[in-house]
Parts: C-alpha cells; sequence; structure tokens
C-alpha cells in the first residue's frame, strides 16, 4: 500500500490539484501509512510464534518480490529462475555464519553483493536472450540451481544441507528471536521498499521502462540498453539474494531441495498474483504465496501449487495486472470521495501495452494501403 | 573405444527421447509462437495415463496407443480452451500460462498418483544382444527405433499429406493460408495435439528408464531446450538432430569428463543453452526470425 | 443486372483508426469492375474488408447472402479468391505446392488436376518451375503463381489486390490478359484494385474511383474514360 499512495503523489501533483485538496490528500495517505506501518509493528503482540514466523516469511517473500517486480514489470525481462539468486543469498549467508563465524549482519550485505554481481554477470547476454529465450534459460537455472549446488559439497553441505542458529536478540531488547526476525524482516522490506520507489522514479527507472516499453526508440534517445538490462538484472538479483540470506536465518536450514524450480515459479505467482508493475504488490504477492499455501495444504498435499496454477492461469484472463491494480482503483475512487481529488491511477504494465500489440500473425500481415 | 561405442548408442537411446520433447516444443513453436513450459509435464501426465490404463489389465499396446489419444484430445483442447481466448495476449501472458499449466499438471498428478515413484513397463526385451563385439542393449535400441519411426511418420505426415500440408502453410504464412480456406485456429489446436501426442510417447519411452514419478520431466525438459535452442526453434530437423547429440553429449561428459560426471548433468544442458544463445541465437539449422519492432 | 457482390455503408478498422467512411460498392455478375484511386486512398482495405481481413461495419451482400462478420476462411469457401497485395506466396513451399494449397477447400480431386492443367496453360511459367521453391521465383512469376493459386480455388469472384504493382510493363500486359480471359471464357467475376489506371481501364467493365475511403464517382469503363475532366484529376494520364 506504500506505493500505491506515493505513485499517486506524482499524478495529483502534476494533475495541478488545489493546495487544499493537496493538503488533504497528503494526510489522508500519510495516515495511511503510518497506519499500517503501526499495525505491522503491534502485530508481534497479538500473535503467536509461528504466525509471527509466517509473516516474517512473508517480508522475506516480499523482498524478493520486489526485485522480481523491478525485473518483469518495469524493465520487461522475464524471469523463471529467482529462485537460484534466493538460493545463492541463501547459501551465502549459511556458509559464512556456520564456518566462518561471521556475524549475520555482514552475511546479509554480502549475500545481496554477491547476487548483484551474479544477477549482472547473468543478465551481461540479456540483450541477446529476448523474450522466450530469456524465460527459456531461466528456467534452464532454476532447473539446474539444486545439482549445483549439491556438486559443490564440500561448502555446501550437499544433500545434508547447513543447519543454522536463529539470529540473538541484540542490545537486550525485551523480544524473542521470533519476534525480532519479525521486526528485523520488517526493517529490511521498508528499507527495501523505500529504496525501490527511490530507483523507480528517477532517471534509473525511467530508462528501466523506457527499455521496456520501446527499446529501439530507448536505445535512439542514449539508453545503453544492454548496460541496463544487465544492472537491472543485477538489481533485482540483490533484491532476491537479501530475501535468501533472511530466508535462511529464518528457517535456519539451507538444503539444496528446498530451492528447486518450484522456488522460482512460486516467487514468479507471487509476483504476477500482486501486479508485476507495482511495488506494493509485492507485499500482496508475499502474503499469498505464504498464506494461501497454509490453507491449501489442508486439502491435499499437492493443492497448493495446483491451486496456484489454476490462480496463475485465471488472473492472466480476469486481472492481468494483479491485485495491485485493483486495490490502487480502489484507493483511488476512496481518495476521490474523501479528498475530492481526481488522480487517476496512471498503470502502466507490459500487459496492458501488449493487448495493442498484435500479435505474431497478425504482425506479419503488413496492413494495406 | 567399446566404451566409447556403448556410450554413443545408449546417447542415442536418451537423444531420441529430447529429440522427441524438442520436436514437440518446436511444433508449438513454429505455429503459434510460444514455447510450451509445460510440454514435459503433459508428457508426464499421459504416461500415468498409460500407467492407470495398463493397471486396468490392458496390454502394453493397447494402452501405449491410449495414452497417445488422450495426449492428443489434451493438447487439443487445452489450445482451444485455455490458449486460444490469449491469442492477442503478450508474450509474458502466455508464458504464465503455460508455467501455471505445469504446475497444474505436476501437482495433480501428484494429488492422484501420489510422490511415491513406480516402476513402468518397458516393451522392449531385457536380455543383451550380441553384435560382433559389441554387447547391445534392446532397451536402448527400441527407444531408438520407436523415435525415428515416429519422426519418419511426422515427416510423412507433413510432406504427403493435404492437412499436413495445410499446416506447413500455417507456418508459413497464416494469412495467407486464411485467404486459401484454411482454418488457421484448428491447425494450430492440431499442432497442439500433435506435440501432446510426440511427447507422450516420449514420456512412455523415459518412464522405464527414470521410474514413474511426478517430476521425472525435469531433466529430460531441460535437455529439450538445450537440444531445440541447440538445433534451432524454428527447425524440426534441427531439434530432432540436436536431442541426439545432446544425449551423445550428456553421456560422453559424464563419462570422460570427471569434474562433470552425472552429478552435474543439468548444468551441462544450461551451459550449452547460454553458449548456443550467446554465439548463434537461431541455432545450428534456424533461420533469423523476422523481428517486431 | 444483378449485384452479384454489394455493399452498404462499409466501414472498416485498423484498431480504432477508422479507414472507410460509409462505402457503398455494386460489382456485377461475370463482369470486370475495377477500383481506382491513389495510393492510400483505401483500396486495398476495401478489399479486405469485403473477406474479413478487417474490423468492419456495413452490410456486404456475396450472391444475395449476407458476409460481413465472417472469418476469412469461411467466405474463402464461398468461392471468394483474394490475391492479395505484395502476393502472399509461401515462400518456403514449392509452386507446385503452393497451387495444392489454392484448391485446399475442394474434395473433387479430378477436377483439381484438371485446374492445374488450367493454370499451367495460362501461365506456362508455372509449370516449369513447379518444383522449386516459391520463394525464388521473380516478382512477376510470383504474381502469376499468386492468381493461378487464387484460381485454383475454382472461385465465383476473384479479388485482385494491385496485380501490376512492381511488374515489368510487359509483365502488366500479359496478366491482363490472363485476366480478360479467365472473366471471359470462365465467367467469373473480378473486382480489381489498381492504380495502374489505364492497364485497369482496358480490362474493366465497371470503374470505381476510391478517395480517402470513399467512392468519388462510379461508372462504366468507356464513359469513364472519355471523360476528360476525371481522367486529369483523378486517373492522371
Amino acid at each position: 500500500m506504500a506505493t500505491a499512495t506515493s505513485k499517486r503523489d506524482q499524478g495529483a501533483v502534476a494533475g495541478g490539484t488545489n493546495a487544499g485538496q493537496e493538503r488533504r490528500l497528503f494526510w489522508l495517505r500519510f495516515g495511511a501509512l503510518a497506519f499500517l506501518l503501526a499495525a505491522a509493528c503491534a502485530l508481534p503482540f497479538y500473535l503467536s510464534n509461528y504466525q509471527l514466523f509466517e509473516f516474517s516469511q512473508a517480508f522475506i517473500y516480499a523482498i524478493a518480490l520486489l526485485g522480481l517486480n523491478i525485473l518483469i514489470g518495469y524493465n520487461g525481462q522475464i524471469s523463471l529462475g529467482h529462485g537460484a539468486f534466493y538460493a545463492l543469498g541463501g547459501y551465502t549467508t549459511a556458509i559464512m555464519t556456520t564456518r566462518w563465524g561471521i556475524h549475520y549482519g555482514w552475511t546479509i550485505a554480502a549475500s545481496g553483493l554477491l547476487s548483484l554481481a551474479a544477477g549482472f554477470l547473468f543478465g551481461l547476454p540479456a540483450l541477446r536472450f529476448e523474450g522466450l529465450y530469456l524465460a527459456l534459460a531461466t528456467l534452464a537455472l532454476a532447473l539446474a540451481t539444486p545439482q549445483v549446488l549439491k556438486y559443490f559439497d564440500t561448502w555446501t553441505g550437499g544433500s545434508q544441507g547447513i543447519v543454522l542458529d536463529k539470529p540473538p536478540v541484540p542490545l537486550d531488547l525485551p523480544l524473542n528471536q521470533d519476534q525480532y526476525l519479525y521486526y528485523l524482516s520488517l526493517a529490511i522490506l521498508v528499507l527495501a521498499l523505500i529504496m525501490a520507489w527511490n530507483l523507480l522514479r528517477g532517471r534509473v527507472g525511467r530508462a528501466m521502462m523506457a527499455i521496456r516499453d520501446n527499446p529501439v526508440a530507448a536505445e535512439t534517445m542514449g539508453v545503453h540498453n544492454a548496460l541496463y538490462k544487465s544492472l537491472t538484472f543485477g538489481v533485482s538479483a540483490l533484491y532476491t539474494g537479501i530475501a535468501g540470506s533472511l530466508g535462511v536465518l529464518a528457517v535456519t536450514f539451507a538444503a539444496p531441495d528446498t530451492f528447486n524450480v518450484f522456488l522460482s515459479i512460486d516467487l514468479l505467482a507471487g509476483s504476477v498474483v500482486g501486479g508485476v508493475v507495482s511495488i506494493s504488490g509485492a507485499i500482496f504477492g508475499a502474503l499469498f504465496i505464504v498464506f494461501v499455501p497454509v490453507y491449501a495444504q489442508q486439502i491435499s498435499q499437492a493443492a497448493p501449487w495446483a491451486i496456484l496454477g489454476v490462480f496463475l492461469i485465471a488472473l492472466m484472463y480476469l486481472m492481468p495486472n494483479g491485485c495491485a491494480s485493483l486495490l490502487h482503483r480502489l484507493w483511488g475512487a476512496l481518495e476521490k470521495k474523501i479528498a475530492g481529488a481526481s488522480a487517476i491511477p496512471a498503470d502502466l504494465t507490459p500487459f496492458e501495452d501488449g493487448a495493442a500489440e498484435e500479435d505474431q500473425r497478425s504482425a506479419r500481415a503488413a496492413s494495406g494501403d | 573405444m567399446q566404451t566409447f561405442v556403448a556410450q554413443v548408442i545408449s546417447g542415442l537411446s536418451t537423444g531420441g527421447i529430447y529429440a522427441s520433447i524438442a520436436l514437440a516444443l518446436v511444433l508449438i513453436y513454429q505455429s503459434t509462437g510460444l514455447v510450451n513450459f509445460a510440454q514435459g509435464e503433459m508428457a508426464m501426465f499421459t504416461t500415468y495415463m498409460a500407467w492407470s490404463m495398463l493397471n486396468a489389465g490392458w496390454g502394453y499396446w493397447p494402452a501405449f496407443v491410449g495414452a497417445c489419444l488422450f495426449a492428443f484430445a489434451l493438447g487439443f483442447g487445452l489450445e482451444r480452451l485455455v490458449i486460444r481466448p490469449l491469442e492477442t495476449a503478450p508474450e509474458l501472458a502466455l508464458v504464465i500460462v503455460t508455467i501455471g499449466l505445469l504446475t497444474i499438471f505436476n501437482s495433480v498428478a501428484g494429488w492422484i498418483y501420489t510422490y511415491t515413484i513406480k516402476p513402468f513397463p518397458s516393451p522392449f526385451p531385457a536380455a543383451p544382444i550380441k553384435v560382433g563385439f559389441m554387447v547391445l542393449n534392446p532397451q536402448d535400441l527400441g527407444v531408438v527405433g520407436v523415435t525415428l519411426l515416429m519422426l519418419a511418420l511426422i515427416y510423412l505426415f507433413f510432406h504427403s499429406t493435404r492437412l499436413g500440408l495445410a499446416m506447413r502453410a500455417v507456418v508459413e504464412n497464416p494469412v495467407s493460408s486464411r485467404l486459401v480456406g484454411i482454418r488457421v485456429s484448428w491447425m494450430l489446436a492440431l499442432g497442439w495435439g500433435m506435440a501432446a501426442v510426440v511427447g507422450a510417447v516420449a514420456g512412455l519411452m523415459v518412464a522405464p528408464l527414470v521410474f514413474l514419478e511426478p517430476n521425472m520431466m525435469g531433466g529430460v525438459l531441460i535437455y529439450a531446450f538445450a537440444s531445440a535452442t541447440l538445433g534451432g526453434f524454428s527447425s524440426a530437423g534441427g531439434a530432432v538432430v540436436g536431442g541426439f547429440v545432446m544425449g551423445i553429449l550428456e553421456n560422453l561428459t559424464g563419462t570422460y569428463i570427471t569434474l562433470v560426471g552425472t552429478k552435474l548433468k543439468l548444468t551441462v544442458a544450461l551451459a550449452v543453452i547460454v553458449l548456443v544463445l550467446l554465439i548463434k541465437p537461431t541455432g545450428l539449422f534456424g533461420r533469423a526470425a523476422v523481428r517486431r519492432v | 443486372m444483378r449485384a452479384f457482390l454489394e455493399a452498404n455503408g462499409l466501414e472498416a478498422y485498423y484498431g480504432w483508426t477508422k479507414v472507410l467512411h460509409g462505402l457503398d460498392l455494386s460489382v456485377p455478375e461475370g463482369k470486370v469492375t475495377a477500383l481506382l484511386g491513389a495510393n492510400g486512398a483505401g483500396k486495398t482495405t476495401t478489399l479486405r474488408a469485403l473477406c474479413g481481413m478487417t474490423t468492419v461495419k456495413g452490410q456486404i451482400f456475396y450472391d444475395g447472402q449476407r458476409i460481413d462478420g465472417k472469418p476469412t476462411e469461411e467466405i474463402v469457401r464461398l468461392g471468394v479468391a483474394h490475391v492479395p497485395e505484395g502476393r502472399g506466396t509461401f515462400a518456403n513451399l514449392t509452386v507446385f505446392e503452393n497451387l495444392l494449397l489454392g484448391a485446399y477447400t475442394r474434395s473433387d480431386r479430378a477436377k483439381v488436376a484438371e485446374d492445374l492443367d488450367r493454370v499451367y496453360h495460362y501461365f506456362p511459367v508455372l509449370k516449369e518451375r513447379r518444383t522449386s521453391q516459391a520463394g525464388l521465383l521473380s516478382g512477376g512469376e510470383q504474381q502469376m503463381l499468386a492468381v493461378a493459386r487464387g484460381l485454383m480455388l475454382r472461385p465465383r469472384l476473384l479479388l485482385l489486390d494491385e496485380p501490376s504493382l512492381g511488374l515489368a510493363p510487359i509483365m502488366v500486359a500479359e496478366l491482363f490478359r490472363a485476366v480478360r480471359t479467365i472473366n471471359q471464357t470462365e465467367g467469373v467475376t473480378v473486382l480489381l484494385a489498381e492504380q495502374n489506371a489505364s492497364a485497369a481501364l482496358d480490362v474493366a467493365h465497371h470503374v470505381y474511383l476510391v478517395e480517402t475511403g470513399r467512392i468519388v464517382t462510379g461508372g462504366p469503363a468507356e464513359v469513364l474514360r472519355g471523360d476528360d475532366a476525371i481522367r486529369r484529376s483523378y486517373l492522371g494520364y
């Protein structure tokens, strides 16, 4: 929700609304954000440790999805293999904390940086891996990940994996470890959201979107497509790597088969369900992939995945821009009612662009005179 | 030398399986410009169907035919019901839909048949055959034989039947195809149906080797991707050649490069995909696609 | 004379862009009708709209039957052969296969073989080159192939879109001779879109002038040929 509001800010200002309206809007948004944040901070005092763990997991996934949204939604590159970067971040933390005894705080940063480098390198040939080929290469990456992890068993402990400790509560804070982890994840998520918002509304963000919408035009306007695409891949991997690091700290365990192809698909699903072209969508998507399986599991062990698949397909028909676009619209209506502003959500998405785009077949039909 | 030849022959056998799935991918890619990420899982699911038929007391070959018919209906139906309505949707939406299908087939198979592995019968005799100094495994020969027979049938279909000609026309120029009265959308559905049948045969051939389980096609799929990429997504023949090459490559790297062994087999496929895309993105036999700007 | 093909208030759209603005058209049976006009006037769009290749508003009657809103392939199956601008050749297939595809909707195999001989008779060069890839033919040969492919349908209505485009004058003459023969000996109704007014006026019985998606005027070919004002301002020769 954080960015549902912030994104709208620009629209309202640009729309040239009067000062009173603007003030009302500001307080409305500020209030909503403050309320959400306060609610999130208060949660640990009302929930069981296990429920808290689930929420921490959701926040962690939200960080990963943020990375995926930046890549897919804002830069138009498909990745079906982000589980690999999640694994990279996770194992970096697991190895550094258990073998070298390094403080987990440093390992989170190291995981992020290592993933940034790996993502950048994988993204280097990105210009040649267009559309489907990128999807294919990243899916292959996801399929190969567990095997690679098992192969370097002197580092990774092979199929046994690595068991690590929960981060201890620092400074004698009056919290238990689950509560601490919750706040840690929340803090990093908020930081990640602010950074993503900053990145996307700036020059870099505009370049990313220009490449998504019209690569040829972007190139002629002086955007170095290949560099930006690789960089975006790197930044995206950075987010996902940090999430992986936190994820391993949360479950205190890293094993190759938990980072299989379905992790990547899970991340993709979260991204799509939340809405790929939104920052807030990452949160909705993460809540979805954490909590829906919890309930679906009660039907059958396999049910969560079946439901996920059905959701993915149904969304493409009904709501290709995900939950975020729906909520943006509702929030826009609410703002209009309360503040009288006429902020129309400007949701840009590759899906909507695509609707106008003709498919391959008709494109070849070069229209006549 | 003897190991080498044995490895090549067994490589041809797995290669035949990769070639089949790669061919299925290419059949769909050529007509719709779409990579069906669920191809492997569809093959897995139809193999389970065959298993059910065998369990119901059917003979091997009736079950084989039954599974192929089921596969055809499945592929045909999916195109009409799921893919067709999204005809004008962008690439990303279709990728996501086929990924959705992948998870659905995988989990529904797990749901119905559980995740425990099941042995699957092979129609070929187990006793090795001696030919000169070579000892050949009838299983390998059988798989190669079935694959080649299927490829020959498909070639014949495309090159000597009216329907096959129409399907080639649709791949080549959908607009002109409409102008000669070809019902293009039915041809696309037919393509999906045929691809599913080709995949089903591959599933039936691979199941005795890897045992039947919902995740059995993961490794095959990545090799099929590599095969199609290597041969070129725009060339059916190329994909088949690519499949056999990948099969042999897998066996030889596994035997002779100790660093790789069998433990990094999937990484070999990933490396092939990345290298081909970097060096020659159209593959060995593919044509450069006309890009939309 | 009965209108074999008739369009009333025909509008055509590419996406949201309206290209034809209420066109009225009547094509008499057994005759050659020509749509003349400059590049971009809407001739090609008219032909495309008539066989369901654009979004259409208005009514189209073919042989007394409403066909607007029908899919292209179903209109073709009623006996309408459309030879598109740019020929629409199946470049990787052989000449023979291209011709076979023309007869795709027919089930009378014996007659198809007969028709194959017939088009080889009209365009002998196609017989010589029947096993070569269609993409390897020259522009003129490809145009002949496109017309021949249309004839293989045994059409009742032949829509020809800019058949003279990019052809040498001698080829144009040969092609139009063939069109006249087809019309006269087989009674195929022809609707022709052309920029090359003089060539079209020679073969057509009836002419419409099209400008910015509207019909400007129309009438028997000999009348238009004789009208200097029209000739100068619209036909440019």
